[in-house]
């Protein structure tokens, strides 16, 4: 019986997308930009570490130019590469 | 010809009307092989993230350059040159959009910044 019940409740593990949107698909905001750093800012943790998609639950797509901005934002110190 | 983006950090202990002038000999390369300057933002003197080459502050400087490639080749040459760029990145863009980037309103002071406004690109583009 239990070897049912553990199928059971692997499969009643809600994925991950249905629960939060991608925040830049769905609504027309602006290109992502490596020059506003509001915008960046946020997909970075406090230690200036890129969020992964899987936790900002953001869209592979717009998560790959969102890494490119931030990459070339910390190229040219308008962010840190590392937080104290 | 494509359009281009280019964002130019000077070192912090050029006065500014110094690094302006040092921009224009650039600007002045780009007009010599017909490339046109679409628009020029000047950021001012801005903190850096991080130490580059033991200056903390730089002077930052936004252009939009429509040229031909080699006349970016000639200009990023250059600045590989000049000592007093700490670095400087060029990208390839498609459009260029009018209004201010968003690092202009909250630290520079506006006025001595000669963004190109949109009327001014207008005129240019009918007479070309």
């Amino acid at each position: 019986m239990t070897q049912l019940n553990i199928k059971r409740e692997a499969l009643r593990k809600p994925n991950q997308k249905k629960r939060k949107s991608c925040p830049f698909s769905d609504p027309n905001t602006p290109p992502i930009d490596y020059k506003d750093l509001k915008v960046l800012t946020r997909y970075v943790s406090e230690r200036g570490k890129i969020i992964p998609s899987r936790i900002s639950a953001v869209s592979a797509k717009k998560q790959r130019e969102l890494s490119k901005a931030i990459k070339r934002a910390r190229f040219l110190a308008l962010m840190p590469y590392v937080v104290g | 010809m494509a359009l281009y983006e280019s964002v130019i950090i000077g070192r912090q202990d050029l006065t500014p009307n110094q690094f302006e002038e040092l921009v224009e000999e650039f600007t002045k390369i780009i007009k010599d092989f017909k490339g046109v300057i679409k628009k020029r933002e000047i950021w001012g003197l801005r903190n850096l993230a991080y130490k580059i080459n033991k200056n903390r502050k730089g002077h930052y400087i936004l252009l939009n350059i429509d040229s031909s490639s080699d006349a970016i080749a000639e200009y990023e040459r250059l600045m590989r040159l000049n000592e007093d760029i700490i670095r400087f990145l060029t990208i390839r863009i498609n459009s260029v959009d009018e209004n201010p980037s968003p690092l202009m309103n909250n630290k520079s002071d506006r006025s001595r910044n000669e963004l190109v406004n949109s009327e001014a690109v207008k005129t240019t583009n009918e007479e070309v």
